[in-house]
């Protein structure tokens, strides 16, 4: 637990009590908990398959965050640096590495926090039948790796920018790239052209792939250490960007 | 031993060079003024000072810390009012200022002392539970100042810490630096001529990223002398004047 220095610490709480300032964070709580909702019970069929299972709560969830994450991080550095409390920020005493990794839990904890509350769910179906508690179990890690993954690479372009608008609309392209990569919508246009070692690395970036798994229960380890190099990859980056644009 | 030394400061911004060769030191006990035109260097000088920015080239170093070796240490001993005292808007000052102590590891009776220390010195207690974005631009200001003196630091950076109070706050203000003065080392930075008379015991006039003119008072107390040129009290301005533009006009005659 190292990594989690006194200065790490204070900025995730810090964070996560500026999601609470506002009733922003009630806002997205409810609509992440009713858009689960609706997509399990009516667009999943969740009592018409007859089955106990939540892989029709789980299998929008890769949709979902697709907008969702963007809206979680697009503050978290894009707003500093209207404000210029970045320079604030920046001048503490602590090292860059403690405050990227401090914005970026808050956000996970946030998001931790908006999935757990979806226990109804998982009450429902337990109720209902006798599901495999290990694969829902699996789910749940699988999809908050997954959010961090989308996190990760949100929290990154906001630091490329001081408009949370444009912060959002980056964060949603490039996490559209990552969630489609393994899917006919990529692959179909590019296999005809491009070598089969890439089409195979740009499909084996795909979230929806490898989250399809984890929900499915096989619980890969390459699975788990894709989303968290990603993740440690997407942060390293975050660091440089901040470092670099400093100065403007 | 200087709290401060500055060694042949650089600071480039693709071609622009904002900050080209500047050297001093400040001691403890010293309030330093920067003054100079828009644009001078004078604020890119203090971002690399509390470690924001990275130089180009040159050295600082903060109670004998090397900035660029050891920068957690030397931000330890630093206090920061950046321009235009930026604050988190969403928080209150209660809290906002308890973070900053978390964030420098105070805690248990020295963090609730320093906390009221700092919000005693600067007068916050009426808006301690209003949120700053709310504050009028005095407080907003004060906010500022209680952050960067919260953990009692040897050296203060003071960017513009009087711009758009008014007299009383001003007033306020400069006798807070005033107290502190003994026992710290104090750079601030302003365009107002009356404020380093007021409060500053030296001063450097700079000018597209160069100490032109390093100022004293003189001795007997009335007036400055900035090398060869002396101004009575109250007429910095125009020996301000006469070093920024002169050195212009001399430059492009070189030329």
């Amino acid at each position: 637990m190292s990594a989690l220095t006194r200065g790490t610490l204070a900025i995730v709480r810090r964070e996560l009590a500026g999601y609470f300032a506002t009733p922003v964070a009630f806002v997205f709580i409810v609509i992440f908990l009713l858009l689960t909702g609706i997509f399990t019970f009516y667009v999943g069929g969740f009592f018409e398959r007859g089955q106990a299972d939540l892989k029709p709560f789980f299998m929008f969830h890769p949709w979902l965050y697709l907008l969702l994450m963007p809206a979680i991080a697009m503050r978290l550095w894009a707003e500093e640096r209207k404000t210029g409390s970045i320079e604030l920020l920046l001048t503490l005493p602590v090292r860059l590495w403690e405050v990227v990794l401090g914005k970026f839990l808050a956000a996970w904890c946030f998001t931790a926090i908006a999935l757990a509350l979806t226990f109804p769910v998982w009450i429902t179906v337990s109720y209902l039948g006798r599901p495999d508690q290990g694969v829902i179990l699996a789910g749940y890690l699988g999809s908050l790796l997954m959010a961090g993954g989308y996190l990760a690479i949100c929290a990154c372009l906001s630091a490329t920018t001081g408009n949370q608008v444009i912060a959002f609309v980056l964060g949603v392209i490039v996490c559209l790239l990552f969630t489609v990569s393994g899917t006919p919508i990529v692959l179909d246009l590019i296999t005809p052209w491009a070598p089969q070692a890439l089409v195979a690395t740009i499909a084996s970036f795909s979230f929806l792939a490898r989250f399809g798994a984890i929900v499915d229960g096989v619980i890969d380890l390459r699975d788990l250490v894709y989303f968290a190099s990603l993740i440690a990859f997407w942060l390293y980056a975050n660091a440089v960007v901040v470092e670099l644009r400093k100065a403007n | 031993m200087a709290m401060i030394e500055i060694d042949r400061l650089v600071k480039r911004f693709g071609a622009y060079t904002a900050v080209s060769g500047v050297s001093f030191t400040v001691e403890c006990g010293t309030v330093l003024g920067f003054l100079g035109p828009n644009g001078a260097g004078k604020s890119t000088t203090m971002k690399m000072i509390t470690g924001f920015m990275a130089p180009s080239a040159g050295r600082i170093a903060v109670g004998g810390f090397d900035l660029a070796e050891n920068p957690v240490e030397a931000k330890r001993r630093i206090g920061y009012l950046p321009e235009g005292a930026p604050a988190y808007a969403e928080m209150t000052p209660g809290a906002f200022l308890a973070f900053v102590a978390d964030v420098r590891g105070l805690s248990g009776g020295d963090r609730r002392r320093k906390l009221e220390r700092a919000i005693d010195l600067v007068d916050l207690g009426p808006v301690l539970e209003q949120p700053i974005d709310t504050l009028s631009k005095g407080f907003k200001r004060r906010v500022g100042l209680a952050q960067a003196i919260l953990h009692d630091p040897e050296v203060l950076i003071l960017d513009e810490p009087t711009d758009g109070l008014d007299p009383n706050q001003k007033h306020a203000v400069r006798t807070l630096i005033k107290e502190m003065a003994p026992s710290k080392a104090i750079i601030i930075s302003t365009h107002i001529l009356e404020e380093v008379e007021a409060v500053c015991t030296r001063s450097l006039i700079i000018a597209r990223g160069r100490v032109l003119s390093e100022g004293v008072p003189r001795p007997g107390g009335a007036g400055w002398r900035f090398g060869a040129l002396e101004a009575e009290p109250g007429r910095l301005d125009a020996v301000f004047r006469r070093i920024t533009t002169g050195d212009s006009q001399n430059r492009e005659r070189a030329a």
